[in-house]
């Protein structure tokens, strides 16, 4: 007897948990479909209303990033995003989002993320990216005296163990343009791919150029920047797939790119980072 | 979930989970629960499942949390891999192979650590202290922590032989040493659980400290411990993916990769499906040998 209240109780719960969450349904998905965002400050879909609330990783990285833990005041996506909101007319609020939850399923609670994110077209299947604000290249760090500095082409890294940040572009070029005969080593941060390459245990880390720079001449003494490679990749801002503020966003962007910002703000934050040889393919 | 289970100890006719509903098995118990207790525990089983994919199917994200996690054409490219990204299926092999080498070397280390703690005898104290300061550290420590003391730590070093070893074998010999202060800690439950007069008995029959350990304690200890030991390895067959943190591309890191690459979870699914095939056989061996081992105890105390 008491088994049959339990099932019937359990069936009455589960109906009444699927009815509520079909009401929710409904409120996200039915306001900004199909029709001309207008992109007034006070018709700006915002997930906090009167703020622009912008997600990045935490720790974050100078030169993307300076001054306080989530209270940036500077760096290249610093400035820009501060450049951003101040064209929408908003104030700025910085939240913590780890890049492997960038992509979860559900709605974000932020209204984007700027975290040197590539944009790449698989990526783009899942999340919605703002027009690119950085061409960003792969760069190759090695001890100074070892072997591998010498390299200049593609196919002088074949024969070298080379490592890379986890769930970056980096491994992807690693994988598909160098191909080493060795396979990558992929560590969970950067900083696990450094303490590796002091260790001796890969002969060079792979990760964005401007890191590999920063790298060099703050964090990993006796290192050089072996070569850059260019690979048409361009960070762009992660949103949820559909939201309509990518739209200004992007014409905030295109102001900032078109009156000069978006170069003042590279020469002020990036201009020591891009000075590198480049790598040829053979 | 099982009703099967909290009754068990008291009432044999009550099935196992999993367990086939033959007639013999419901006759052995009482007559009148036999039946009714198998139909009650499938209906609430199937109701359960029911309310939870009700739940799940109705849910508002239910179709875009399917296609991120389930979606049958990234399944397909997780397991076989793409160009980019490495097939999670072959870094599994990684995981077995890492096993299969720790497990058989933390059976012998755990082994003398915890024979040598159980020496008796005041001038054995040093070793014994050691023994017990390696089992307390070993257990404390977070593995994770070992693992980049070793794996940074030592090749860091700048030894001749042992610092230039393979990121692996630091991920094994950090596995090793963490694991083997557990399973001393099983072995010793199970060298102190072989009664006193065993050992005097063995003594008094000529047999040396030696030979009474290797004769007589140890076939008995070892016997009664093998289900905790089993339990311990499945812990350890999950662990092995914290290897990938030195470097080496194992199942769940390489899950990882094709997720963040096709920003998309179902590679984490496979690499879950790869774990469980693993573990399941094992934890249903462990119960087959506690139910062999409760038998037998049964049949001895008849006798």
């Amino acid at each position: 007897m008491d088994t049959r209240r339990i099932v019937v109780a359990a069936l009455a719960t589960g109906l009444l948990l699927a009815s509520c969450a079909e009401e929710q349904a409904t409120s996200p998905g039915s306001s900004g479909d199909g029709q001309q965002q207008s992109c007034a400050t006070k018709d700006l879909p915002l997930f906090e209303p009167g703020t622009l609330t912008v997600a990045t990783d935490d720790p974050a990285f100078p030169p993307w990033f300076e001054g306080p833990r989530r209270d940036y005041n500077g760096g290249y996506e610093g400035d820009l995003a501060a450049e951003v909101a101040d064209r929408l007319g908003l104030p700025l609020e910085w939240v913590t989002e780890p890049f492997n939850k960038s992509y979860a399923p559900g709605q974000k609670d932020y209204d984007f993320d700027i975290n040197q994110i590539s944009i790449t077209p698989e990526r783009d299947q899942v999340v919605d990216f703002s027009d690119g604000y950085f061409n960003n290249n792969q760069g190759i760090l090695a001890l100074e005296g070892t072997p591998i500095t010498d390299a200049t082409t593609v196919e002088d890294l074949k024969g070298y163990q080379l490592g890379t940040q986890v769930g970056t572009t980096s491994l992807n070029f690693i994988n598909t343009v160098i191909q080493p005969e060795a396979g990558a080593k992929t560590f969970d941060t950067t900083n696990d791919a450094k303490s590796a390459l002091d260790a001796g245990q890969i002969d060079a880390l792979v990760t964005d150029l401007v890191t590999t720079v920063y790298l060099r001449d703050f964090e990993i003494k006796g290192s050089v920047v072996v070569g850059q490679y260019p690979t048409d990749e361009q960070f762009g801002m992660l949103f949820e797939q559909g939201n309509p503020l990518g739209e200004c966003v992007n014409k905030a962007l295109s102001e900032i790119k078109s009156d000069g910002t978006l170069k003042k703000l590279q020469d002020k934050w990036l201009q020591d980072y891009l000075s590198v040889p480049t790598v040829t393919d053979s | 979930m099982s009703t099967g289970e909290s009754g068990r100890d008291r009432d044999p006719g009550v099935l196992e989970p999993g367990t086939p509903a033959t007639p013999q098995a419901a006759g052995r118990g009482s007559r009148l629960f036999g039946g009714r207790a198998v139909l009650i525990s499938t209906t609430s089983t199937i109701v359960f499942l029911v309310v939870i994919a009700v739940i799940v199917a109705l849910a508002p994200g239910s179709s875009i949390v399917g296609e991120r996690f389930f979606s049958g054409f990234h399944l397909r490219q997780a397991i076989f891999g793409t160009p980019g990204t490495p097939s999670v299926v072959g870094a599994f092999f990684l995981n077995v192979r890492i096993f299969m080498i720790a497990e058989v070397l933390i059976l012998a280390l755990a082994l003398v650590v915890a024979v040598v703690r159980s020496i008796p005898g005041p001038a054995f104290f040093p070793l014994r202290a050691l023994a017990v300061a390696y089992t307390d550290l070993g257990r404390g420590v977070p593995l994770i922590l070992v693992l980049y003391m070793i794996g940074f730590g030592v090749p860091g070093l700048g030894l001749q032989f042992f610092s230039s070893r393979s990121d692996v074998t630091y991920g094994i010999v950090a596995l090793v040493l963490v694991y083997s202060a557990y399973v001393t800690e099983v072995y010793r439950a199970g060298i102190d659980s072989v009664h006193d007069s065993q050992v005097a008995a063995a003594r008094a029959l000529g047999l040396s400290r030696y030979k009474t350990m290797r004769f007589v304690v140890l076939p008995q200890a070892i016997r009664r411990v093998i289900p905790p030991l089993l339990n311990d390895f499945i812990g350890l067959q999950k662990d092995t993916a914290l290897v990938s943190v030195l470097g080496s591309v194992e199942a769940a890191r390489a899950a990882q990769i094709y997720g963040a690459s096709q920003f998309n979870y179902a590679s984490y699914v496979v690499a879950a499906v790869l774990f469980i095939a693993m573990t399941i056989p094992l934890a249903r061996f462990t119960d087959h040998l506690i139910e062999r081992d409760r038998r037998r105890r049964h049949v001895g105390a008849v006798t």
